[in-house]
């Protein structure tokens, strides 16, 4: 693959692309001390607001804010209407194949996918076989990372349909952003995302169990230590519903309630944002104190809905991103619309022999890692750090996939040393439920504020933008 | 609403109104130790205030004597005593981040305001500044968030709750205030002049001298002290007043399960609508006051039954 990088407002022959042009005469004219100051004006409003990463003690350094850009990364409609619909498609699948995984493996039994890196994959959920759910929906809210490489194509990096997070940031960067710069958003038409919330709890309505008319929805978090603990306090005030923790909730006649001051109140579809192993102490990790004993039995008795579902992490796992195309071709009969990255598996004997060969230029990443965490980006990486990692693959290939390095496009994004390129990618959020789903146009745009970095895990020291989807 | 948000919201209001208290509490005792007097006499008043908050064994393992400074320390700054005022604040604002999403966002901002402002001092520096001006600050600081919240919250449960919590501490500190000041004030022989600064001190700690001067038009008598913040159901501090909110929240947030609770918050306040104060004096001032105590104490374990730990 080419290591030049694609920009997403330059293009090398021709100069500002189009989409940019208006924004670029903006910034042209503003004077850099302006900048300077909006720039603190956005910092201070965070904090004040405390849109931070893990609030909680006494010690500095555990609260901590995400770093947001100014520049906006702006994706012309068509692109948009591309990328849209190919997002939907690739759901679509995940969810087709999440039904039929937990029924009738049709996709196993024709060989579409090897049944062991189903079967045996630590993240699928016996308890969910034949388990049926409201309109066969498992990934109700799916984050799906989105990079463009050298050339301008894109690729999906990951399907996220665990518990994707972010979609706060995405909310709050446009506020900041039409705070700073009103006059911005009459000189370009940007569709709007600030509707999310509402399209969430419409979309987490229509799965509610069958025969309950007016359903009470709830936000399930870990508690206030979570990292997203922000986020979640943000998305049930903004939705108006209960932000529950696990010992707010509790199981009776396989049926979930709440403790409210006014006694039991009946909970019918639960928004979680705990992992699969958290939620019932009787079923998964027995030392759970964060999640609600019984909470399988209501869900596997129909009473409750869960969003999203149990067991979707076998879908999102690195070891079977690779066959989500053919799951396209499989249970839509279409072609993909969006790309794959080339991926070897190193269980296999000839992809690791290959990779072996090639670390300087690969990125291999655990198969069960996340965030960031447990990779090795060859190209920025010392021999040392090769080596070592190395001795890791060969002690245990099967948990391990590599892919090329992509030459993540960049965005000109204000740093310490003025107006620099950095490298990003796209988080958009698919719904799914039983009308379809709903999208905002965009997404988390995550930036690498370090020089060449190619990580935009916040954990790892990234920033967002504000991502503007211009309508035509 | 669930129980674990009104449990929050509660007690968020009651250390909120517990350092309010506390700083008016200290304050008076701090103008009081200005009248002159012997030194054992004074710090015989500091030696109360531990007791009355049942301090005295924690305070003795940090401190090696009861004085003025030891006792203003312990209860302003010292975060390993959880009745100070440092303590207090940092527990509101704990409760308030547990539910600051069902607080709007000037009500958060203004506890988070205070906490950080409180814990960015050290004691040594609010002695600088003259201890006096803390305690304004604290009740200024309280004043902010009570303002808040009156004016942004919607009137739902969540404020019910809220204004439950704040009257039934009210209720109690303004009965442990009175109980304590009153028997200082009743063992000083002493009828002249500096009697006159004491009363004075206590009820302006209580904000209520100019409500006296308004209500009585007359010298300051103990009795008509104690009828004014006992029984008067106009003067916001009183128990009078403290009993009436709590009967008025109670019947708005009641349940299935509350009306016992409802019924004793019943009979305390018309034990207080209907009594007179020679009745009250007559049967002894203290073992009123700690009745009281008792029957409040007693409401909060009903309300948390009820309400905060609910099936």
């Amino acid at each position: 693959m080419s290591t030049a990088f694609y920009n997403e407002m330059y293009d090398s022959d021709a100069g500002l692309r189009p989409h940019y042009r208006a924004f670029a005469e903006w910034l042209d004219a503003m004077p850099a001390e302006r900048l300077e100051r909006k720039r603190a004006e956005a910092d201070t409003a965070f904090h004040r607001v405390g849109i931070t990463f893990a609030v909680y003690g006494e010690e500095a350094g555990t609260e901590r804010l995400i770093p947001f850009d100014i520049i906006p990364r702006i994706i012309p409609a068509a692109e948009w209407a591309q990328l849209e619909a190919g997002l939907r498609q690739r759901v679509q699948a995940l969810n087709a194949f999440l039904h039929d995984i937990y029924h009738e493996q049709a996709i196993l039994k024709a060989g579409c996918v090897p049944a062991e890196q189903v079967l045996n994959n630590a993240q699928f959920r016996r308890e969910m076989i034949g388990v049926d759910v409201p309109s066969g929906i498992y990934a109700h809210i799916a984050g799906v990372d989105i990079v463009r490489a050298g050339a301008g194509e894109s690729y999906v990096l990951e399907d996220n349909l665990r518990v994707p997070s972010g979609v706060s940031y995405m909310i709050e960067d446009r506020k900041m952003m039409m705070r700073l710069f009103p006059e911005l958003f009459s000189r370009h038409m940007i569709a709007p995302v600030q509707h999310y919330p509402d399209l969430l709890l419409d979309n987490l309505r229509t799965v509610a169990p069958t025969g309950v008319a007016n359903p009470t929805v709830v936000l399930l978090t870990p508690g206030a230590y979570n990292s997203a603990y922000f986020e979640h306090t943000f998305l049930a005030q903004q939705m108006g519903i209960e932000l529950v923790e696990g010992r707010d909730l509790f199981v009776r006649d396989e049926t979930v309630f709440m403790r409210t001051t006014q006694g039991p109140q009946r909970v019918d579809v639960i928004y979680r944002r705990l992992d699969d192993d958290f939620l019932d102490p009787l079923v998964f990790n027995k030392d759970s104190m964060l999640g609600v004993p019984g909470l399988l039995s209501a869900y596997r008795a129909g009473h409750v809905t869960l969003a999203n579902a149990i067991g979707t992490g076998v879908a999102d796992d690195k070891s079977v991103y690779p066959y989500v195309p053919d799951m396209i071709r499989f249970y839509l009969g279409e072609e993909p619309q969006l790309n794959n990255v080339p991926t070897w598996m190193l269980r296999k004997p000839e992809d690791l022999r290959y990779v072996l060969a090639h670390l300087p230029e690969l990125v291999v990443k655990e198969v069960h890692g996340a965030g960031g965490y447990g990779m090795l980006v060859g190209p920025a990486a010392s021999r040392s750090e090769i080596e070592a990692f190395r001795a890791r693959i060969i002690a245990a290939p099967e948990k391990y996939i590599a892919q090329p390095t992509l030459a993540l496009s960049n965005c000109p994004t204000f740093v310490d040393s003025g107006i620099a390129p950095r490298h990003l990618d796209l988080r958009p959020f698919v719904l799914s439920g039983k009308r379809g789903g709903g999208m905002v146009p965009g997404g988390l745009t995550r930036v690498a504020l370090r020089a060449g970095s190619l990580v935009v895990n916040s954990s790892q020291g990234g920033g967002t933008k504000d991502t503007w989807v211009l309508e035509n | 609403m669930l129980s674990r948000t009104a449990d929050h919201l509660y007690w968020l209001a009651r250390y909120t109104e517990r350092a309010e208290n506390l700083a008016r509490l200290l304050d008076v005792s701090y103008q009081m130790s200005l009248v002159p007097q012997s030194i054992a006499a004074q710090n015989e008043n500091w030696r109360a205030i531990l007791a009355l908050n049942s301090l005295e064994s924690a305070f003795a393992e940090s401190y090696s004597g009861v004085n003025v400074d030891n006792v203003l320390r312990f209860m302003v700054a010292d975060a390993s005593n959880p009745s100070s005022i440092y303590s207090c604040l940092r527990a509101a604002r704990e409760n308030a981040h547990a539910v600051r999403g069902t607080l709007t966002a000037e009500m958060w901002e203004s506890i988070n305001a205070t906490w950080i402002e409180v814990r960015q001092q050290t004691f040594e520096q609010i002695l600088a500044r003259g201890i006096s001006e803390f305690f304004d600050w604290v009740k200024l600081r309280s004043a902010v968030t009570r303002g808040v919240t009156f004016g942004t919250m919607l009137k739902d449960d969540a404020l019910h709750f809220i204004r439950l919590g704040g009257l039934l501490e009210r209720g109690d500190n303004t009965a442990r205030i009175l109980d304590m000041q009153y028997h200082v004030l009743r063992q000083s022989d002493d009828e002249g002049a500096s009697d006159f600064y004491r009363w004075g001190a206590l009820l302006r700690s209580l904000s209520a001298f100019q409500v006296y001067r308004k209500v009585y038009r007359d010298a300051i008598t103990p009795a008509r002290v104690a009828e004014l913040l006992i029984l008067r159901m106009d003067l916001p501090r009183s128990l009078h007043a403290c009993a009436d909110g709590i009967v008025r929240m109670l019947q708005l947030i009641a349940n299935d399960a509350s009306a016992e609770t409802q019924r004793q918050a019943g009979v305390l306040h018309a034990r207080l609508h209907f009594a007179r104060i020679d009745d009250v004096l007559a049967g002894g001032l203290h073992e009123y006051l700690t009745d009281f105590m008792d029957r409040i104490y007693e409401l909060g374990d009903g309300i948390n039954r009820d309400f905060l730990i609910a099936a």
